[in-house]
């Protein structure tokens, strides 16, 4: 077994009993990345020298009894929507080619000062909108468990990289669910936060009130040490939680004796593939087994979460996008006026997905339409917040798929935008509650593909759902490793 | 029924510069969409407050302290066109 299959868990017990190096695990993370990265694309950037210089740091401050905890010296890769001083940042769009970010993002900076080593920028779909990897202009990502399927998005690239080895853990931002529906297609943990847990400064801007960084990895342990790296307030975003972080491991190992759990009316039936169904239905089986109390629990507004958020979130891309203007850093295609420059600049710059959903946020907000369309989601997203509010009344934790299916074909849905939206129909309604969720591998359907198994928690309720997770992996005992790409 | 779009318009306010094809594809997709989305308004939300923050925060205050910023020249080698410490841009304006 090669060292870049290890746990952050295990590396970090191995770098301590000094049975390797951290420059030894970098160099068999990026000897992984040299063996998979032609067929898979997970990086846009691999940082070779940047990483084994970091390697090297970490061995000798860890050689002179500097230990800067579980994250020292292992190898991480970040999203590159994630701005890294000095190393090219293009969110996967032309409109950036070429810009080298003057700072690093906050959770970029927090994860150098616990230690951890950077090893390249992952593909996603283009400024993190789609739920594929496809829409990257720089060629898609494949699924590690099968290379003619997509590894989902936007964070695919983050996690092709973990489950193939060419990274330990990674960062990814969850806008609609970019983190948890690509965990859940590529056998990963994928957290995304409580809104405001981690600092969003540095990390570009697709839909505000939603886009939340959060860990992929392939335990829960691994995603709760990287999440202890970059939780906490921050002066430079203004929406970040000023109170206390949690203690995320103060309820790990206590099970699910007592817990209620609820599962989710309006997240079954039709649309959802018959092994995901299963699975999820046994693993609460299994859940109750050990003391749980379940019960369904009905969220009537979940119906149009996906509709609300296909308003909201365009619409503030839409602003948040009106920055990439040929003025100040990227692509500039010549124009007679500044106005014509611009247009030219941003229609040669976006790729179609992003182009559809400027104008679609565009429109959502233009005078005469605010009210009935932006006006309106904002308004139920405040009922979809009242009926989880209601559902905890009953409940401790909601349980469901994380997404409707396993990984699909690439190519599948690419010519259906509505199509692809609907694989966000488990994990937007978090997003428009800003409460944090998870997503667990739980098993393999009949052709091998990894199923997830996501648990929802209120906000600020991360140690209750670590805990419930901790659970669900144990009893899942899901171990198996990618068997698409070589070695 | 796929709501009608004046897509020109749209993509005018947006600083989209698509030529009549690409304009006539994305308005039929967003007519699609936008008809999904239309969903919202079969919800009754008399007197519902909407969210802006999703944990109802609303300002955060800092003390209004100068503060070193990035450096300009560091900016500025970003720029696509600079000079004198600015960026460039084509005429704003047509005509004298």
């Amino acid at each position: 077994m090669s060292l870049a299959d290890l746990t952050i868990t295990e590396a970090a017990r191995g770098l301590r009993e000094r049975r390797f190096s951290s420059r030894e695990l970098v160099d068999a993370v990026l000897e992984r990345a040299a063996q998979t990265e032609a067929e898979l694309h997970a990086y846009l950037t691999l940082d070779h020298e940047g990483a084994r210089r970091a390697a090297d740091q970490a061995d000798e401050e860890l050689a002179s009894g500097t230990d800067r905890g579980p994250l020292h010296g292992i190898p991480i890769a970040l999203k590159d929507n994630l701005c890294t001083s000095g190393v090219e940042t293009t969110c996967a769009s032309q409109i950036l080619a070429g810009y080298h970010p003057p700072y690093d993002a906050t959770a970029v900076r927090r994860l150098r000062e616990a230690g951890a080593v950077p090893v390249g920028k992952t593909n996603l779909d283009e400024f993190a909108m789609g739920s594929s990897t496809e829409n990257s202009a720089y060629g898609p990502t494949r699924n590690p468990w099968d290379p003619d399927r997509v590894p989902g998005g936007s964070s695919g690239g983050s996690a092709a990289a973990v489950a193939a080895g060419s990274a330990l853990g990674a960062l990814g931002s969850d806008t609609g669910g970019s983190i948890r529906q690509p965990a859940s297609l590529c056998g990963l943990v994928g957290v995304k936060p409580t809104y405001g847990l981690v600092s969003r400064y540095g990390l570009v801007a697709f839909a505000s009130s939603l886009d939340q960084i959060g860990p992929l990895a392939r335990t829960v342990e691994d995603a709760i040490a990287i999440l202890e790296a970059i939780a906490g307030h921050d002066p430079a975003d203004a929406t970040s939680w000023a109170g206390e972080v949690p203690d995320f491991r103060a309820e790990l190992g206590r099970g699910v004796e007592g817990l209620r759990i609820g599962t989710v009316t309006e997240l079954s039936g039709d649309g959802y593939e018959p092994a995901v169904s299963e699975a999820v239905a046994s693993m609460v089986a299994e859940l109750e087994a050990r003391g749980a109390r379940v019960e369904e629990v009905s969220l009537p507004t979940f119906d149009v979460a996906l509709s609300a958020y296909y308003l909201i979130a365009p619409a503030e891309a839409s602003a948040n996008l009106a920055r990439f203007d040929g003025v100040r850093y990227g692509l500039r295609v010549p124009g007679a006026t500044t106005e014509e420059m611009m247009a030219r600049t941003r229609a040669e710059g976006f790729g179609p997905e992003v182009i559809r959903r400027i104008l679609l946020g565009t429109y959502a907000l233009s005078a005469g339409y605010y009210d009935a369309f932006y006006g309106q989601a904002h308004r139920v997203r405040t009922l979809i917040a009242r009926d989880f509010a209601r559902a905890y009344e009953r409940v401790d934790v909601l349980v469901s798929p994380t997404s409707p299916t396993v990984a699909f074909p690439i190519g599948e849905r690419t010519e259906d935008p509505l199509a692809m939206y609907l694989s966000d129909i488990c994990t937007i309604p978090s997003n428009l509650a800003g409460h944090p969720a998870i997503s667990i591998p739980i098993g393999l359907d009949d052709a091998g593909l990894p199923i997830g198994f996501q648990v929802m928690a209120p906000a600020l309720a991360e140690p209750l759902l670590f805990r419930v997770a901790a659970e669900v992996e144990r009893i899942a005992g899901f171990d198996a490793r990618p068997t698409g790409v070589a070695p | 029924m796929p709501i009608d779009i004046d897509i020109s318009h749209v993509a005018r306010l947006a600083r989209l510069a698509l030529d009549d094809d690409q304009l006539e594809l994305y308005r039929r997709q967003l007519g699609v969409i936008l008809e999904h989305a239309a969903r919202v308004q079969a919800l009754d939300t008399e007197g519902v407050e909407p969210t802006g923050h999703p944990l109802g925060f609303t300002n955060a205050f800092r003390d209004d302290e100068v503060r070193p910023s990035l450096d300009r020249e560091v900016v500025l080698a970003e720029a696509p066109e600079e000079r004198d410490g600015y960026f460039v841009v084509p005429p704003a304006l047509e005509g004298p």
